[in-house]
């Protein structure tokens, strides 16, 4: 099994369980010792997760990536003890980040929701032509990511963190916007669309959104 | 006491009083010492290293980046320079060495510690056992090859490998023991299999349906565990966990009695998985899954939690968090086993013939070892002939007639009736696997589709054509082979020059090529060696950086500076400079000189440069069509380079000669030889037995996105049209279980089997103690 086989489900799945960190390691990139080279994709799963994360208002920090290779004893030590130390400094996962409880779990359930969703569009528009580490960090960099996180991703993981929230009761706006830490403005946008759709509707009795 | 030794008539010289002095070089210490420094540094960082050294024999594969990595660690100073010791500290007996550098003159300094780089002798024994097998050795005490196969002895049917051939490294050892294997293979081929016997186990139980009855064996590896982590404490934990129905501790979990007793607790406890908490599965895996076999379980019941290398080794200060470590892997993989499934193994197939792509000395010396043991080989040369670069090669240094040679090797392969030449071969597409390969390849205006069961690139390398030193605009500006061709030609333009300049490291050993061509140095001395015999008059310049005449070919570079031959030095940031002098032939070459400190300008007839040698051309094409990796130089990249040498990642390909990195002839032969005798090792079988851990197609779940199609590089997925529309499919036999393919799958419906979400997911639950026991799982959040 290749570092490039670790699935963004198994990531979130790990900080969903209550993990306050996730190292992944893997090859040397450029010394697969195969032809597949995929550390490369799981270095690309992981600069994605941190820009999900940080969308989350979860530190990004909380994942790394180190590529050692089998000699690399000292190297992989270090690494441990700089990723352990940085873990210890940000704290338990969510009181660290000043999240709650209910507010980052919901949020860790919906992005679960998107993994396929992500793969999708990882496929479609988040290849990096060159397998160069640079190029990798200067693509996931740019802002022509940052906007595509925001409208392709952002906008679905504010749609999967209201839907799982109604799943567990309906809710009127105000309430689904307290809850998610949204704006208003940002629920009713989101609300609509959604409804348009046939996600949600309106519960005419109770005064807010239910699920469709 | 050795002067005792010295002085007895038993002794090493018989009773007279010699200096143990070697003439050769040892070839491994300047390597070895590079990973010392880099083993100190990781050690203890804020040690300072000193290297003294001569020229620095960087000369293997990566040895030239190996040996950048340790001269750039910092507090590392690598010092050119002879040293003696100039005394002892009488306070803190630090011992005081005296050295120069050209820069700063004589210097005193002090070092707590001084490690001699000491060279290779022959074992004390090796006289003897030459004697007792009635084989000679040379001056130095190694084997003395008597004619061109550098693994033979002067007694036929006795083979050497391994440093009994001269100092040696370890690849060298490996594909040397290969090669002379291959050869034992060919005089005993009429006895294979005579001797075997086939292993019978029990019959497979079905316990897919059965609830998990898990068995945890927990080892003390001697002390190497059970000094650090408590042993009994984890036995019992391993106890309180969910299927767990049997623990017990081991001594050694991987000796014969342990594995037997895992065996017999299986059958009466009732296990039905088995969790070994010892080492690294890299190393044991196989033998435990044969343990479960011997049980009647199926082999991928097994679990290993590697409490040793992740663990006990790793945090030997830290007993206690060690030990909670060492519990929390084992329910880590307590938890893994429980969704474990069996699986199949596949039996395939094995073709008997094989491929060598490539007709120059590798890969005619590969094919005949491999036809010599009764298989057809196809052997697909480019050009019209074969020989391959030995065609432009004469000599070697030590005085083998090449184009003799060659004429035989050929006359050989056309003769052999099993050897089937395809010349003007163009590889148009290989498909398949191990033991199963179908070749097409074009053939002067012919399609050929040739199967074989494995296949092995010698496709060889090629002299860069510089760009430097006014070659190219100067006809008495060559490359060393071009002065080679000339010299054996007996060209008197080049035998009467009045002086000839040597240019080493051109177009390697820079940041285009970061590595050393390896056998120019001794190109270089070889050519002007036979100059000097063919005119004592000549001057004759070698400008150098480092001269890497490793072995037993150092001999040769003694005899050229006796001989009146210069060698002078030069730094990579201050070339030599060549200019062509106005009316006449005549070049000016200019180079610093370190000694003199000065430019010195030598008038030359003949500028010879040590070109690089290159990847040949169409390697990269090649690699694709047989999905093999290259490195960043672009020779071919080996499955490791010191224990598979001559083997690819890819199942039933192998490679040999300058393809895998430059060699020497006799190099290229005796790899030649270790690839055949890899080659002969699968051939020799009638199945092999691919991984059950492959992956798998849920159709229902497909959507047909072809995202697995693009992540898979061994091409292992198709479409198939089905009743239900067009799903992937896989072919169990190419997947190499990387499981690329599953984390780009949206609908989860390719699973690696053996590595599935559910296992891995369960693993991922349990590192959590609390989730274990059965708190629900976002409560930890």
């Amino acid at each position: 099994m290749c570092s490039g086989r670790v699935d963004l489900e198994f990531i979130f799945q790990a900080f969903l369980n209550g993990e306050d960190g996730v190292f992944i390691g893997g090859c040397k990139l450029g010394e697969c010792n195969y032809t597949t080279q995929g550390n490369y994709d799981a270095l690309s799963n992981v600069l994605i997760a941190k820009k999900i994360m940080e969308r989350l208002g979860m530190y990004p920090d909380r994942l790394r990536i180190q590529f050692v290779s089998s000699s690399d004893g000292a190297l992989l030590a270090e690494a441990t003890d700089e990723f352990t130390a940085r873990i210890r400094e940000l704290g338990p996962l969510g009181p660290g980040e000043g999240l709650e409880a209910d507010d980052l779990r919901l949020k860790l359930e919906a992005v679960l929701k998107l993994v396929p969703y992500i793969k999708l569009v990882e496929r479609e528009r988040l290849r990096v032509p060159r397998r160069t580490p640079a190029e990798y960090r200067e693509f996931f960099a740019s802002d022509e990511v940052n906007r595509l996180f925001d409208v392709l991703i952002g906008d679905k993981l504010a749609v999967s963190r209201i839907m799982t929230l109604l799943q567990e009761e309906p809710l009127s706006t105000a309430a689904i916007a307290a809850r998610l830490r949204l704006e208003p403005g940002e629920v009713a946008r989101q609300i609509n669309a959604a409804s348009r759709q046939g996600l949600v509707r309106y519960d005419e009795d109770r005064q807010c959104y239910a699920l469709a | 006491m050795d002067f005792e030794r010295l002085l007895s008539s038993t002794g090493p010289y018989e009773g007279e009083v010699l200096r143990n002095e070697n003439s050769y070089c040892s070839g491994v210490c300047c390597t070895y010492t590079q990973k010392q420094v880099i083993l100190t540094k990781d050690h203890y960082p804020e040690v300072e290293c000193t290297v003294f050294h001569n020229d620095i024999r960087a000369f293997g594969k990566d040895f030239e980046r190996y040996y950048q990595r340790a001269a750039q660690l910092p507090g590392t100073r690598f010092i050119r320079s002879y040293v003696t010791i100039a005394g002892e500290v009488p306070d803190s007996r630090n011992v005081v060495l005296k050295y120069a550098t050209f820069d700063d003159g004589v210097k005193e300094e002090e070092f707590d510690l001084v490690v001699l780089s000491v060279g290779l002798n022959p074992p004390a024994a090796a006289r003897e056992l030459a004697a007792r097998f009635g084989i000679e050795l040379n001056e130095h005490g190694f084997s003395a090859a008597p004619g061109d196969n550098p693994l033979a002895t002067c007694r036929p049917g006795v083979f050497v490998s391994g440093a009994f051939l001269g100092p040696t490294d370890i690849p060298e050892s490996v594909f040397s023991a290969s090669g002379a294997g291959a050869q034992c293979g060919a005089l005993l081929d009429h006895r294979r299999g005579k001797l075997a016997r086939e292993r019978v186990y029990p019959p497979e139980i079905d316990v897919a349906g059965d609830e998990p009855r898990i068995g945890v064996f927990v080892c003390h590896c001697g002390a190497n565990i059970s000094s650090v982590v408590n042993v009994p404490e984890t036995v019992a934990y391993a106890l309180t966990l969910p299927h767990v129905v049997y623990a017990q501790e081991q001594l050694f979990s991987c000796a014969t009695n342990s594995a037997q007793e895992i065996t017999e607790l299986a059958r009466e406890k009732g296990l039905n998985r088995v969790v070994i908490a010892a080492c690294s599965p890299r190393t044991l895996e196989p033998l435990f899954r044969d343990t479960l076999r011997e049980a009647g379980l199926n082999q991928y019941y097994c679990e290993m939690a590697n409490i040793r290398e992740h663990c006990s080794w790793v945090h030997s200060k830290q007993k206690e968090e060690a030990t909670r470590k060492a519990q929390d892997l084992i329910r880590m993989s307590v938890a893994r086993a429980a969704h474990l499934e069996p699986l199949p193994e596949f039996d395939l197939q094995v073709n008997k013939a094989a491929l060598v792509v490539g007709g120059g000395i590798a890969g005619m010396t590969c094919a005949l070892s491999i036809a010599s043991q009764g298989h057809d080989v196809y052997l697909l040369e480019r050009e019209k002939e074969l020989g391959g670069v030995a065609r432009r090669l004469h000599t070697t240094l030590e005085g083998m007639d090449v184009q003799d040679y060659l004429r035989q090797l050929i006359s050989a392969v056309y003769r052999h009736p099993l050897v089937h030449v395809v010349h003007e071969a163009r590889i148009l597409e290989v498909d398949g696997y191990v033991g199963n390969f179908v070749t097409t390849v074009e053939s002067e205006g012919r399609r050929l589709r040739i199967e074989h069961g494995a296949a092995v690139v010698a496709t060889g390398a090629e002299e860069y054509r510089p760009e430097e030193y006014r070659y190219g605009e100067h006809d008495r500006v060559v490359t060393h082979l071009e002065l080679e061709e000339r010299l054996a030609a007996g060209d008197e333009l080049v035998t009467g020059a009045e002086t000839l300049v040597m240019i080493q490291c051109v177009g390697c050993r820079n940041e285009d090529r970061n590595y050393c061509s390896r056998v120019c140095c001794s190109h270089a001395v070889k050519n002007a060696l036979r100059l000097r015999e063919a005119n004592p008059e000549m001057s004759i310049y070698i400008l150098f950086r480092d001269m890497r005449t490793y072995g037993l070919k150092e001999d040769f570079y003694r005899e050229a500076a006796e001989k009146d031959i210069v060698f002078i030095r030069y730094e990579p940031e201050n070339k030599p400079v060549v200019t062509a002098l106005e009316g006449g032939g005549q070049l000016r070459v200019t180079v610093p000189d370190p000694v003199l400190g000065q430019r010195l300008e030598l008038d030359a007839d003949f500028v010879s440069l040590a070109a690089a040698v290159v990847p040949a051309a169409g390697t990269e094409e090649i690699a694709g069509l047989f999905k093999v990796g290259l490195n960043p130089d672009g020779f071919f990249k080996e499955a490791h380079v010191k224990l598979r040498p001559v083997e690819f990642a890819a199942d039933g390909v192998y490679l040999c000669g300058a393809a895998q990195y430059p060699k020497h002839l006799q190099e290229t032969i005796s790899h030649a030889y270790g690839a055949a005798g890899r080659v002969l090792t699968l051939l020799s079988h009638e199945t092999v037995t691919a991984s059950g851990a492959v992956c798998e197609v849920d159709e229902e779940s497909c959507i047909s996105c072809g995202a697995c199609i693009t992540a898979c590089s061994y091409d292992a997925i198709q479409f198939v049209m089905t009743p239900k529309g067009r799903k992937a499919r896989v072919n169990p036999v190419l997947c190499k279980g990387d499981g690329l393919c599953n984390a780009k799958c949206p609908t989860k419906a390719i699973e690696l089997k053996h590595f599935t979400n559910e296992e891995l997911l369960s693993q991922i639950e349990a590192a959590v103690p609390a989730a274990v026991e059965a708190e629900p799982a976002a409560a930890a959040v």
